[in-house]
């Protein structure tokens, strides 16, 4: 479990300057630090070095099935909700060489583990922080932990940003992970708009947050900075209009394996694998030879996977979920219920990325809603439309 | 952010495979073969029956691979079905080559656990080895147990994997030993017909009866409703099952069914678990 | 001495039948053994018995020109061989073969079909326990069907 915010810290305030310190303070430790920047038209996270390379002044439109950046009104830095990207990409990367070894007569000699890069993230919003906590306890606590995912997970600094603006898509409160920063954080920054545009609330959320926190010109919050900071905070609270009532959800989907709904959503569904892509807790992979000219050389790479692909479930030349509709199920019932059985907790943390970047516009929350309506349904009623 | 190690971890890391090499196969029918492998330097944990290896073949690749011998001196056999690209090339080691092995992986057989009652050991085609060691330690430790029954079924004669050792089995009196095939020339002696067949001839207490099941999947459900049906409680049938496994520690995601995970939580499970998720189709 | 009554009141395959349906049924029965090897039912032959198993082994086959006998079932204690006798054209369908000491009652199968005839009750009965028998046999051969073992590499 990951620790509380600490109460002996006091929140400090960083005005525009001070950001490009903080990021100067990082880059100066030897980190890379990644933060969102508008490319291809969304927001994605990047390397950064500078705060005119983060999307100031962007926002998104999103629906299901639906993404498109906006300008904003205002020059909000961070006044975006999340774009197809998760953090996963730098913790969990999407090809990796999970070992490679010369090999000869007398035996196998594995090269030691390449050194991982020690990260700063800026701008992780409260439910990629809960969904790192999701992945921590498929990589991490569990007998068999991914050396390389720790590493990675150890060094890197977590700089949140608190949401300003939530996409109709978000529902994070339905799975209690947001959109308020809880824990998890290093730092975790509020945007406050101003006559220079914004400053910061800063609360430290750790030793090592602090540290950095002290070698930045800060100044003490004042009771209007923190004012200021429930605003947004409730503002975005209140913006929230997607809901997955999560109450007995586990047990609904276990009992409705066989509901007709199944069909209807397999009629939609591509199997394109959008949605696991850009989920931050999927976790699939292949384990592939990599293959070497060299008969000497032998390596292991590991590539993301998704439970959409007919060959998922290769098994002695057939596949063991070999419909749409068995592939869709699988997807849905493992991330909201047997994942529960699996790691203890929900893998979904409602960051509703799923249902923008499906090409159908298929929204989990609807057909959990229509399944939850009709509990226990096996066919649909004579005449009934799907 | 602080992350919070378990206390169990296991030390080495899991992905790398164990240098192994092959010092002796035997060709057990057309397309199958036992390797029987030793370390070359330092051995993996000494496995349980029931547990598997992920078996790698250098420039090809992996497969998980059910152990069916465990022998003294750190010596580990596998029966390998040359059904693919890895498999193939597993079949093809010659005695002094070198592969690649991880694991030991999964849950077992818990032989020890059905002390004191009856066993029923059944078998179908390939599914003959995952439950070999099963049958070693039930003959090594035979006063433990009341009635021990071995029943194996195979396609043929010519695919009966261990054939001669199911014949010493038979011979030595020691255990019951039925066999069956699906169809046969009259050189044949052993029954013709199915598994589920075999057991209608077995006299079975159910309170006490403990029965492990191996084989396809199709002959899993046939073979376990046909034991229920005599009255043995779910929860004393176990069977391995099989799955898509990549990783062999929980981590890939392919081997699921339902809630298990066949590497972590299986390959062997109570019936009582894994009969409802297997009824369901394409889960 | 045991009569053929009580002999077959041992068998499941007329466990709760009343004595008197018993006694009518052993009136068409006497016992019969056969020694290993012994060709017990030849394919195509007249079709007349049906066979209730004590003991022993006996396989089923088809002769199978260039492969010989192709055994595709085999019997044992307390199994019933042969039901072509209750169908036209009343001949055998199969080759049935003794692969040890077998001892059998023999029930001469056209006293049957008149008996049942006279009593449906008792017929319905009979039939019923046949047709049970013969969908065991079914799913078996099914199951076999289905070559679960997987592909033969062997020709």
């Amino acid at each position: 479990m990951a620790p509380s915010v600490p109460t002996d810290y006091h929140p400090v305030v960083l005005d525009r300057p001070g950001l490009q310190a903080l990021i100067d303070v990082l880059v100066a430790d030897g980190r890379r630090v990644i933060g969102p920047t508008v490319r291809d038209g969304a927001v994605v996270y990047e390397e950064i070095t500078q705060i005119g390379e983060l999307p100031g002044g962007w926002g998104e439109d999103q629906g299901p099935g639906h993404y498109r950046l906006r300008r904003r009104d205002d020059d909000l830095l961070f006044g975006y909700a999340v774009g197809p990207d998760s953090w996963k990409r730098f913790l969990f990367p999407p090809v990796s060489t999970t070992w490679q070894a010369e090999v000869s007569r007398d035996g196998v000699e594995v090269a030691p583990p390449s050194e991982v890069p020690r990260y700063a993230f800026l701008g992780v919003r409260a439910c990629e922080l809960a969904a790192i906590a999701v992945q921590d306890r498929v990589f991490v606590q569990t007998s068999y932990p991914d050396r390389d995912y720790a590493a990675r997970r150890e060094q890197a600094l977590f700089v949140a940003v608190n949401c300003s603006s939530p996409a109709t898509t978000c529902f994070c409160p339905s799975m209690g992970s947001g959109p308020r920063v809880g824990s998890g954080h290093d730092l975790a920054l509020t945007e406050i708009p101003d006559a220079a545009g914004s400053r910061f609330l800063v609360e430290i959320g750790s030793e090592r947050g602090a540290a950095i926190a002290a070698r930045l010109a800060t100044r003490d919050a004042a009771p209007a900075d923190r004012e200021a900071a429930a605003a947004v905070w409730s503002g975005a609270a209140a913006a929230i209009s997607r809901a997955l009532p999560a109450d007995g959800l586990k047990n609904v989907l276990v009992h409705n394996l066989e509901h007709p709904r199944w069909d209807t959503v397999a009629a939609r569904c591509l199997a394109c694998a959008n949605c696991t892509m850009v989920c931050p807790t999927c976790f699939c992979a292949d384990f592939r030879e990599a293959g070497s000219l060299s008969p000497d050389h032998a390596e292991q790479h590991r590539t993301w996977a998704s439970c959409f692909a007919v060959d998922h479930t290769q098994l002695h030349g057939g596949s063991m979920r070999w419909t749409t509709r068995s592939r869709y199920r699988q997807w849905l019932t493992h991330k909201l219920a047997t994942w529960y059985d699996q790691f203890g907790t929900s893998g979904c943390v409602g960051c509703g990325r799923c249902i923008a970047w499906c090409p159908v516009g298929i929204d989990i929350t609807e057909e959990v809603s229509a399944i939850r309506a009709t509990d226990g349904l096996t066919r649909l009623p004579a005449g009934a439309t799907p | 952010m602080a992350l919070a190690l378990p206390a169990d971890v296991r030390t080495a890391d899991a992905m790398v495979p164990v240098p192994y090499r092959v010092v002796g196969r035997a060709r057990e029918t057309a397309d199958t073969v036992t390797l029987s492998l030793e370390p070359v330097d330092q051995p993996i944990t000494t496995p349980a029956p029931g547990q598997f290896n992920m078996l790698y073949a250098f420039g090809v690749g992996e497969v998980p691979i059910s152990i069916s011998g465990i022998d003294a001196g750190h010596r580990v056999r596998h029966t390998v079905r040359a059904v693919g690209a890895v498999s193939q090339a597993l079949c093809a080691a010659e005695a002094g080559a070198m592969v690649g092995v991880r694991g030991p992986f999964g849950t077992d057989w818990g032989v020890d656990s059905a002390a004191g009652g009856d066993v029923i050991v059944i078998a179908g085609g390939i599914g003959l080895a995952p439950l070999r060691p099963v049958v070693h330690e039930l003959l090594h430790n035979r006063r433990q147990f009341r009635r021990v029954t071995v029943l194996v079924g195979a396609r043929s004669p010519e695919e009966i994997v261990f054939r001669g050792e199911v014949a010493s089995w038979q011979a030595s009196a020691r255990i019951t030993v039925r066999t069956t095939v699906d169809y046969a020339t009259a050189a044949w002696k052993g029954e013709v017909g199915v598994v589920p067949t075999l057991i209608e001839r077995v006299t079975i207490d159910p309170e006490v009866t403990t029965v492990m099941i191996c084989g396809p999947e199709v002959m899993l459900r046939f073979t376990a409703a046909e034991v229920l049906g005599r009255g043995v409680a779910a929860e004393r049938v176990r069977v391995s099952m099989e799955r898509n496994v990549q990783c062999g520690v929980g981590r890939c995601g392919h081997c699921q069914l339902g809630p298990v995970l066949i590497c972590l939580n299986g390959p062997v499970f109570p019936w009582s678990r894994v009969g409802p998720l297997v009824a369901r189709r394409e889960l | 001495m045991k009569t053929i009554a009580d002999v077959i009141a041992e068998q499941t395959f007329f466990q709760g039948l009343d004595q008197d349906s018993l006694d009518f049924v052993a009136g068409c029965g006497r016992n019969v053994h056969y020694a290993d090897g012994d060709r017990i039912l030849t394919q195509g032959e007249p079709a007349q018995t049906f066979y209730l198993l004590r003991s022993g082994s006996v396989a089923l086959s088809f002769y199978v020109p260039g492969r010989g006998a192709a055994i595709i079932d085999t019997l044992g204690s307390g199994d019933v061989l042969g039901w072509s006798w209750l169908f036209e054209p009343y001949r055998w369908q199969f080759d049935a073969e003794a692969r040890e000491d077998v001892a059998a009652v023999a029930f001469d199968g056209v006293c049957l079909r008149n008996k049942c005839d006279a009593d449906a009750q008792l017929g319905y009965v009979l039939v019923q326990r046949f047709a049970k028998v013969m969908l065991t046999r079914l799913q078996s051969v099914r199951m076999r069907m289905l070559d679960i073992y997987g592909p033969s590499t062997s020709s």
